[in-house]
């Protein structure tokens, strides 16, 4: 099974007025492809920061990330953001829908973004895959948080991504909502057959993922297979 | 910002007008908004270039009629035999006239008026018509041997057809009322209104006397074939040797046309301020809107969007609110040239008939979609530089603009402005004298806003009350509007009162001295052997004789040695034409008077048998004329040739209501020369001044009376029509600040409501929330208005000092109107915008955060 992501001795370093943090040091790892994969660690560790760099939403100031056979470094702004509008999906804690456009619109955009002729009905399907077709012209002011989180869900999907990230994706549910989301994310995940790594402080989410990699003030502390029982 | 990727993004434009309808939908009240700030500027520039057009295309097609003639023949002399010749050889007039200022009484109601006397012979006008009430008598008034008297006058002195006028020596029966003819200006018309009589008659007023003023027109046709220009510059310069001109109407239409695009182009400026400060507007708007927007741009890069793609889906809005507020402009100013008549109908010698053109239309559609998007581009660099990290929490301060980018947008802003100010005034030099002002003025509000908040940071009263402390914190703290605040309010309040310090300029200098010794009624054309009785006339009423100037004319013959006639045919000749053609008003005295001072040279008071005889010049003749002192001139008194040599120069204030004299003799010269007199004296009210007058126009129906309390309050009168027009323009500058600050406040009131909110939630009562806002907007009304206010009295003093070279003293009322005025509405826009803090129950608003 090839690499869909290869990650080696990476380093990221935050400048502010009081110095310069360390946030990620010495990171190396690999995920194959249609591997779940758990990323953990205590407030600070460099969780999501890690994503961002794996998603090719910011540069490391050390080391290569090569996502979907492409190093990123190579690549420039607009580059990376086509790679990702291409291969990439995301699911964030704080769902970051955009907010002046309705939940088709939301679910459509990465599709319009390839130019797709059919992008209001593969939205209108994800849509009703999350059980939100009747919601479909709200905007997310007008959804509560559970359904905001699924319409995220069907964007993420929406654009047949080799690889979803997501960053903390109950962090902001209530636990049967976050549940219900997490199982929904699974599901979609299994059906597309997408890779998929997921930021959490939830174990026993990490734990339904094949892999756990743990960080600890920006290094890892462990990267093991999940033992199911 | 190259873009080298090897994927293909197929989203194209139209998923970017797509995804900027769906995100402006949203957005709606906010757009409304920024077009609003743009819309009247845009109008105002449109009704000011429309009108102007208008103007263009009614003197192109009236000017046959302006001028009564194809063209037209005129001397301030009686023609002399060549001039006949010439007037022969073109065929013969087909009209003519003689026209001078008189004093014309009214039995009637024995009243006296100064008046200008027209003399008419033949069919005139050749083109149009005299406009006369009743209509038939402008076709019967020379059979009949009337008058046709001024309609204002016939009012003024409740006159009826029937009535009579005195003029000179003889009374003409009143036939009707002239409403309007060609060749009458409407600011002579103010001054001395016309009056028609017979051309047969003129000889037997006994007014035309040595030393008046007067103008003899020989009026043509000519048939479609005539090439008017080629004949122009054949025929001019024979005339031009003889002391007279050839004018054709399309000279007069382009000098009027001139005359015209001059009060236009000032017009366009006031409106193009307008514009720019519905552009800071619009600047600030969007800085704003795009900073809440900079979170989506993340999302929709974290989604795959370029950056490209983000700043487009927004400059789309910007380009289509301005397309809107462009369109929306454009008709408003279509609709309001249809105003302008009624500010400047008075100036205009025809009656305007109002168009619509292209150009203006075009023009306000450009405007609206380039300034907009002209002044969001910095604003909307934002999205560019924003990094798709913002979507993961993370903090990281690297989204500042570059500072080439920057410095490449406000250069492009630069010469954008320069090259706009240039297409509405057509000269570099008061373009770019223009935009260095707009950015001085914008750059000393900027630097004492950024002053200003500096200040409160370093000495913030950390002693006075909680709403008190509330309110300047407001001033200075993040997303603060004290910087767009204080220049909208600023360049508004500076604009208005500049207009209204300079207008008090303008009337101090017409203002007179009511002092004893300063004189205020002026008689012209007093011949020398009634001058002793004139003089009696006025002593018997126990009034002073103040001024006895004699007066003789006279022309240029030679200038250093070069006859006139060489130098008119010289075109690479510097000496301005005026001077070659002018007939002369001089006198002879031994000293200087208070508005003159001596330059150059010595002044020479008597000189009996100096020659050639030393002559002073005032400083613009010596100029226009290329002398020196010690360069000689050659003068025709009255046809005997005078050598003079320049002995000196003075400078000269015009300005002053007083009689002044561009070359004057030393005594002993001319006293035996031809010569008339006008005398001075002080009359204490308008009734003695009426007495006299009517008993000066009975003795000496010759002697033409200036009553210069009557000049003045004409004067007045017009500064104030345009002053009105102004002022009406500057109006839109001020509504647009109006709307600016609504937008500026509206926009801020979106940052602040969640602040006040929580204020409540922590108990704070809505008269503390009230009062901080209030506070506020107090300061910021206060320092922008007061500062606009303090740098209008500089650019006026400036004015006074470089431009109209007369003291100034700027008068309150901007300090107790208009910063009070400004202020409160300033207030008021801040409370009125605050209300929703008020009303909105402050779980709402946190649940669902800001929108």
């Amino acid at each position: 099974m090839t690499n869909i992501l290869n990650v080696n001795n990476l380093k990221k370093t935050y400048k502010n007025d009081a110095g310069s943090i360390t946030v990620l040091d010495d990171i190396s790892f690999e995920i194959a492809e249609g591997e779940t994969f758990a990323i953990v660690g205590p407030s600070g560790s460099g969780k999501t920061t890690l994503l961002g760099l794996c998603a090719g939403l910011d540069q490391p100031d050390n080391g290569t990330i090569e996502l979907c056979g492409k190093e990123l470094h190579e690549l420039n702004e607009d580059e990376r953001a086509r790679l990702r509008n291409n291969k990439v999906g995301f699911i964030f804690q704080d769902f970051q829908l955009l907010p002046t456009l309705t939940a088709m619109e939301n679910v459509s955009v990465p599709l319009e973004l390839q130019g797709a002729k059919n992008a209001r009905k593969v939205a209108m399907e994800l849509l009703d895959k999350v059980g939100l077709s009747k919601r479909y012209n709200h905007y997310p002011s007008q959804l509560s948080g559970g359904e905001q989180q699924r319409v995220a869900l069907a964007r993420a999907f929406s654009n047949g991504p080799s690889i979803l990230f997501a960053d903390e994706p109950t962090g902001n549910l209530d636990e049967e909502t976050g549940e219900k989301v997490v199982q929904l994310l699974f599901d979609l995940n299994q059906e597309a057959g997408t890779t998929l790594v997921i930021v959490t402080h939830d174990l026993d989410l990490a734990q339904r993922n094949q892999r756990i990699l743990r960080l600890k003030g920006g290094k890892i502390m462990a990267n093991e297979r999940v033992v199911k029982t | 910002m190259k873009d080298s990727s090897n994927h293909k993004v197929k989203a194209g434009i139209g998923w970017l007008f797509k995804m900027a309808w769906r995100d402006g939908k949203a957005s709606g009240s906010r757009l409304v908004l920024f077009m609003a700030s743009i819309v009247l500027g845009i109008a105002a520039v449109v009704s000011i270039q429309s009108f102007g057009d208008t103007l263009k295309q009614n003197i192109g097609m009236q000017s046959k009629e302006l001028m009564g003639a194809d063209y037209l023949i005129d001397s301030d002399q009686l023609p002399n035999r060549k001039v006949h010749a010439i007037i022969d050889s073109l065929g013969g007039a087909a009209a003519m006239e003689v026209k001078f200022a008189s004093m014309a009484s009214f039995p009637k109601n024995n009243t006296t008026k100064l008046v200008q006397i027209r003399g008419i012979e033949g069919n005139f006008p050749l083109y149009g018509i005299l406009d006369t009430e009743p209509a038939i008598v402008a076709n019967d008034y020379q059979e009949q041997g009337a008058a046709l008297v001024d309609a204002t006058i016939m009012l003024q002195f409740n006159l009826q057809p029937g009535d009579s006028v005195k003029i000179g020596a003889l009374t003409f029966p009143i036939a009707g009322a002239l409403k309007s003819a060609p060749g009458s200006s409407a600011f002579t018309s103010s001054v001395a209104p016309p009056i028609m009589i017979p051309y047969r008659f003129i000889e037997d007023t006994g007014l035309l006397q040595i030393g008046s003023r007067m103008e003899y027109n020989y009026y043509f046709t000519a048939d479609a074939n005539t090439d008017l220009e080629k004949l122009n510059r054949e025929v001019d310069p024979l005339l031009d040797a003889e002391n007279a001109d050839l004018d054709t109407h399309t000279d007069t239409s382009q000098r009027l046309g001139r005359r015209y695009e001059n009060v236009g182009k000032f017009l366009n400026l006031v409106a193009f301020v307008a514009l720019l400060l519905g552009c800071l507007g619009i600047a600030s708007s969007v800085h704003i809107y795009i900073k809440e927007k900079l979170h989506s741009v993340a999302i929709l890069k974290c989604l795959g969007a370029s950056r490209k793609q983000t700043f487009s889906i927004f400059l789309i809005q910007i380009a289509g609110m301005g397309f809107v507020g462009g369109l929306i402009g454009t008709t408003l100013g279509a609709v309001l040239q249809y105003v302008f008549p009624l500010f400047l109908q008075d100036f205009l010698p025809f009656e305007v008939k109002i168009s619509l053109t292209l150009t203006p239309i075009l023009i306000g559609l450009f405007l609206g979609i380039f300034m907009s998007v002209l002044f969001a581009i910095l604003p909307l660099l934002g999205t560019w530089y924003v990094s798709p990290l913002q979507v993961l929490r993370i903090q990281e301060g690297n989204n500042s603009k570059s500072l080439k980018a920057t410095i490449l947008v406000l250069t492009s802003i630069m010469v954008s402005l320069l090259l706009l100010a240039y297409g509405l005034i057509q000269n570099w030099r008061y373009a770019l004298a223009f935009v260095l002002g707009i950015v001085l003025t914008f750059a000393v509000l900027a630097g004492f806003a950024k002053l200003l908040m500096g200040l409160i940071k370093k000495h913030f009263p950390l002693s006075w009350g909680f709403t008190a402390r509330q309110s300047l914190l407001n001033l200075y703290r993040p997303n603060n509007q004290t910087m767009v605040l204080i220049l909208a309010i600023g360049v508004g309040s500076f604009l208005v009162s500049t207009l209204y310090f300079t207008k008090d300029i303008l009337l101090v200098k017409t203002n007179l001295e009511n002092s004893l010794e300063t004189p205020n009624i002026i008689l012209l054309d007093v011949q020398t052997p009634q001058k002793e009785k004139v003089a009696n006339s006025i002593t018997e009423r126990k009034l002073r004789l103040l001024d006895d100037i004699p007066i003789v004319t006279l022309r240029m013959h030679s200038i250093k040695g070069r006859p006139v006639n060489d130098i008119r045919l010289d075109t690479t000749s510097q000496v301005n034409q005026w001077i070659l053609n002018h007939e002369f008003r001089v006198t002879y005295r031994d000293s200087l008077i208070a508005s003159e001072q001596l330059l150059e040279g010595e002044w020479v008071p008597e000189a009996t048998n100096d020659r050639p005889v030393p002559i002073s010049l005032s400083d613009n003749v010596a100029n226009d004329a290329m002398v020196v002192v010690g360069d000689t001139l050659v003068l025709n008194v009255q046809g005997v040739l005078m050598e003079t040599v320049v002995g000196n120069i003075r400078a000269v204030d015009w300005g002053r209501a007083q009689l002044n004299f561009s070359i004057i003799f030393p005594k002993g010269i001319l006293e035996n020369a031809p010569q008339f007199h006008v005398l001075t004296t002080h009359v204490k009210d308008a009734e003695s001044s009426a007495r006299l007058q009517r008993e000066l126009v009975r003795k000496f129906p010759n002697v033409s009376i200036i009553d210069l309390r009557q000049v003045i309050a004409i004067i007045e009168g017009i500064l104030d029509k345009i002053s009105l027009a102004i002022n009406f323009m500057a109006f839109f500058s001020m509504l647009t600040g109006i709307i600016v600050l609504i937008g500026s406040v509206r926009n801020s009131k979106y940052q602040r409501l969640r602040e006040s909110v929580l204020l409540r939630t922590l108990g704070a009562q809505n008269y503390q929330i009230l009062r901080i806002t209030a506070l506020e907007y107090l300061y910021l009304g206060l320092f922008g208005s007061g500062i606009g206010v303090i740098l209008s009295i500089i650019s006026t003093q400036l004015l006074a000092v470089f431009v109209f070279e007369t003291p100034f003293i700027p008068s309150m009322a901007p300090f107790l109107v208009l910063i009070p005025g400004i202020t409160l509405l300033v207030l008021g826009i801040g409370l009125m915008n605050s209300r929703s803090v008020i009303s909105s129950p402050p779980l709402q608003v946190l649940r669902k955060g800001i929108r």
